[in-house]
């Protein structure tokens, strides 16, 4: 497992029957109890949210939302959310905030959505604003991507104490494809793309934009959902102890330094 | 019918060399052509005019130099950092022969100077982005020093003063540059907190990676007439709905319709803008008021 390619972990990520939010949520969590809308225009259903419980704590859950068919994926836009997805999880996180609950987000997109209506509300405030308000939450936040972290609209979840990546997951400032088209001129080259762009979970470690990789079962998380799920439960049990005992100025202070430290340059 | 197409091939073969050779008569650089309105003006006409277009008041793009020119106080501008240069970190094939003739070219080390300056006697820091730099594309660089220039102005009790100008993250780098959104933002949110105020001021183009980070999360959002603003790009967009869009969608007009800037301010009024803006927020001038 550990010699695959970016491509072919690709390839796994994109297996039909690997497991999705709701999968996630119902195999690791207690009592899930879903809130919509984002209290300014409407629901989106890219993003789901709401709170839960782990071992009996009381967590919110955000969670990018892969749909499994066709019907499902036009409801869920094929997990790309638009600014509403984002304010949403937004409103969430606040309310986490005033009651103290600790945030876990599940990271499973292949990036914001690119429209004409997503641009008229907003789509790069929406993320922006995001960014900076997780980056001074006062609740621990875990972050998991279990497939596809695709640039900014992951980024919009992504702002964390704590990153996770499943062995196969991969994380990403642009598309294969498109760095493929921009590069070669030729989005079919998106092969070549994936394996030039270090996007895979062991690359993201190297760089320490992630903290900890969880195993998948060996073929991948497809081939054992309940084995995936005690993977998870294992990795956070750990990681909210470590961030749950900090103080909050401290658990700030390393939120802002883990992001601080990153950029490679000459001086 | 082979013997047709080929004589159609050759005149038009002829045709263009002819064309080619009347065309080179005529100087390089002596138009200029308004990408909003197309319309071709005399250069030295849009260059008196401070690079404006003359027909629909397109404000083009500027480097760094020039716009430090013509914002800040004469010799009044310390900069920060100037020797910070790109590294590869992903290892991206042609991307350091790529940053060494750009810096050749522009004379510029990376795609943003920052530093320290007065605008008519008002003291604030200010960040430049050169989109003649890579298009001022956001990798290590860009990053490191608006986040240093955020926290010296935290430090300092000062005011910042971004002039934003991207195609987005830098692609070269990897996942190091999207991360570069987020430790910008944080170091923002820092200076914010502190009661600081900062401003914003879209030019042509800001898109991608820096609209969704510092570009939008200013206390005034200031932008030049007609400029591109937006997140994701037109073509992207139009691949997906597979429609042409209209001319105005993502200006500066089209974005300030829909909530998100502030003012537009055509570029000769736009030091006085700047001055006013930071005199509101000298730091305690409330408090002596009272006092």
């Amino acid at each position: 497992m550990d010699k695959l390619t970016a491509w072919e972990r690709l390839n796994i990520v994109h297996n039909p029957n690997r497991p999705n939010a709701y999968d996630y949520i119902n195999g690791i969590f207690e009592h899930y109890y879903e809130m919509q809308g984002d209290r300014c225009f409407a629901e989106d259903k890219a993003i789901t949210g709401g709170i839960a419980t782990f071992q009996k704590l009381p967590v919110t859950i955000l969670a990018n939302v892969k749909g499994k068919d066709i019907e499902q994926n036009r409801r869920c836009n094929f997990s790309m959310a638009h600014p509403e997805g984002y304010r949403k999880a937004l409103r969430l996180a606040k309310q986490a905030e005033k009651f103290k609950r600790p945030v876990i987000c599940f990271i499973d997109t292949t990036g914001a959505f690119c429209g004409v209506d997503a641009e008229k509300r907003g789509q790069g405030q929406a993320i922006a604003t995001n960014i900076k308000e997780f980056m001074r939450l006062k609740v621990p936040i875990i972050s998991i991507i279990t497939g596809e972290g695709g640039s900014g609209g992951a980024l919009g979840l992504g702002v964390c104490d704590e990153l996770a990546m499943l062995e196969n997951a991969v994380y990403s400032v642009i598309s294969p494809r498109g760095a493929a088209s921009i590069l070669w001129r030729d989005a079919s080259k998106e092969k070549d793309a994936a394996n030039t762009m270090k996007i895979t979970a062991q690359d993201l470690l190297k760089f320490e934009v992630a903290e900890h990789i969880i195993k998948e079962p060996i073929s991948g998380a497809h081939a054992d959902h309940n084995m995936t799920f005690e993977n998870i439960i294992e990795y956070l049990i750990e990681a909210l102890k470590r961030n749950l005992k900090k103080s909050i100025a401290m658990l700030l202070k390393d939120r802002y330094n883990k992001f601080r430290k990153i950029g490679i340059f000459n001086e | 019918m082979k013997d047709l197409f080929k004589v159609v091939k050759d005149r038009v073969r002829v045709n263009s060399k002819k064309f080619k050779k009347e065309r080179a008569d005529i100087p390089s650089g002596l138009f200029f052509k308004c990408p909003r309105c197309q319309t071709s003006i005399f250069k030295e006409d849009f260059d008196a005019a401070g690079r404006v277009c003359l027909n629909c008041s397109y404000h083009s793009r500027l480097t760094a130099l020039q716009r430090l020119y013509i914002t800040v106080d004469r010799g009044s501008f310390v900069e920060y950092d100037k020797d910070l240069t790109s590294k590869n970190p992903i290892d991206f094939p042609e991307y350091e022969e790529k940053v060494r003739c750009l810096m050749k070219s522009t004379g510029l080390n990376e795609a943003i100077i920052t530093g320290e300056c007065t605008i008519r006697g008002e003291k604030c820091v200010i960040g430049i982005m050169d989109s003649y730099f890579m298009m001022a594309s956001m990798g290590s660089v860009v990053g490191e020093k608006i986040t240093r220039a955020f926290e010296r102005a935290t430090e300092k009790e000062l005011s910042v003063v971004l002039f934003t100008a991207s195609g987005g993250a830098r692609m070269q780098e990897g996942i190091i540059s999207l991360m570069q959104m987020a430790k910008t933002s944080g170091a923002l949110a820092l200076h914010s907190e502190q009661g600081l105020f900062y401003c914003a001021v879209l030019t042509d183009p800001t898109t991608g990676g820096v609209t969704a980070s510092f570009a939008s999360l200013a206390d005034v959002t200031l932008a030049e007439p007609k400029v591109l603003v937006g997140f994701a790009g037109r073509r992207v967009i139009e691949g997906t709905i597979k429609q042409r869009l209209p001319d105005d969608f993502q200006s500066a007009e089209f974005l300030q319709a829909h909530g998100y800037v502030d003012r537009i301010v055509p570029r000769k009024k736009l030091r006085h803008e700047l001055y006013r803006l930071l005199r509101f927020h000298r730091k305690g001038e409330a408090v002596d008021w009272i006092n």
